[in-house]
């Protein structure tokens, strides 16, 4: 219960974040990528800006032993630059530059009453079940070992 | 090249609650604030679902206290029409599920513990966006 709490709050300050940073808007993102055309560099400063307090942050959590609220980190390790990583990340670049809009933006923008923001999330949540449902690691053929 | 709409303090804020939030989840619970993992683990549902569904949920909280809070909503201006909303977000879900992450996961918690993958993908997903919207915007839509 406390973890679910936590992460309401979590999620809350990041939607907050997201809608101030101007990152909801797709105009913003893809001007960002427009390098040839009308630049707006925001986006970088975003990513600055939550690259220093996560930089600063991300540290200081692991000096303790485990999380405050749950049994342990759960913090990825793999190190390996392998096919998938790079085709996924292709695939969202697309996406991502047609549309202008990024997972987290498109669910914090479901507050704001737009169509296309339904449509694209709806979209994209389908886009990520047919990977869950087909991929062998993590879909259902096989029960998750919990 | 001229640079159009740059809102740098906002931007700069806004990152910086961001990050705030990423380091928090990570202190609290002990998780990466990934979006695409977060929501992709809802679809299917399983056991933690309780805390993949509050955080979204937060999520959405967030937008709807930034309205509360200045009475109107943020600047937004989205021009793709309905099949290149579908056909994007049909790329950018199961692209993210398949690359393990997008811009909050890879790009700021990744970047952020100096992750070779996660500045593997950033490079590429920026990379191929650009290389679209070029497309899109320059060969295509001139």
């Amino acid at each position: 219960m406390k973890t679910t709490i936590a992460a309401w709050i979590c999620g809350l300050v990041f939607g907050i974040g997201l809608t101030i940073s101007g990152m909801t808007n797709p105009e913003k993102i893809i001007r960002f990528v427009d390098f040839t055309g009308q630049w707006d560099p925001s986006l970088a400063f975003v990513m600055v800006g939550a690259l220093i307090m996560f930089g600063i942050g991300f540290p200081l959590t692991q000096r303790s032993a485990k999380p405050l609220l749950a049994q342990a980190f759960q913090v990825p390790t793999r190190r390996d630059i392998d096919p998938k990583l790079i085709g996924g990340a292709a695939l969202f670049g697309v996406g991502w530059g047609l549309s202008g809009i990024c997972p987290g933006p498109s669910i914090t923008a479901l507050a704001f009453g737009l169509t296309n923001f339904y449509i694209f999330f709806a979209a994209m949540a389908l886009g990520s079940l047919i990977f869950g449902m087909t991929s062998a690691k993590g879909g259902t053929a096989t029960p998750a070992a919990a | 090249m001229e640079i159009v709409n740059f809102t740098p303090i906002p931007a700069l804020i806004g990152g910086l609650i961001i990050g705030l939030a990423a380091t928090l989840l990570m202190w609290l619970n002990g998780r990466i604030a990934g979006i695409s993992g977060i929501l992709g683990g809802l679809l299917p549902p399983g056991s933690d679902a309780p805390w993949r569904l509050a955080f979204v949920a937060g999520l959405v909280c967030g937008g709807l206290a930034y309205v509360l809070v200045t009475g109107g909503l943020p600047a937004i201006v989205s021009t793709a029409s309905t099949p290149m909303l579908i056909f994007g977000g049909l790329l950018v879900g199961y692209g993210t599920r398949m690359g393990s992450g997008c811009t909050s996961g890879h790009g700021v918690c990744g970047i952020g513990r100096l992750s070779p993958r996660g500045m593997v993908s950033t490079v590429i997903y920026i990379g191929v966006a650009a290389i679209t919207v070029f497309i899109t915007q320059h060969v295509l839509g001139a």
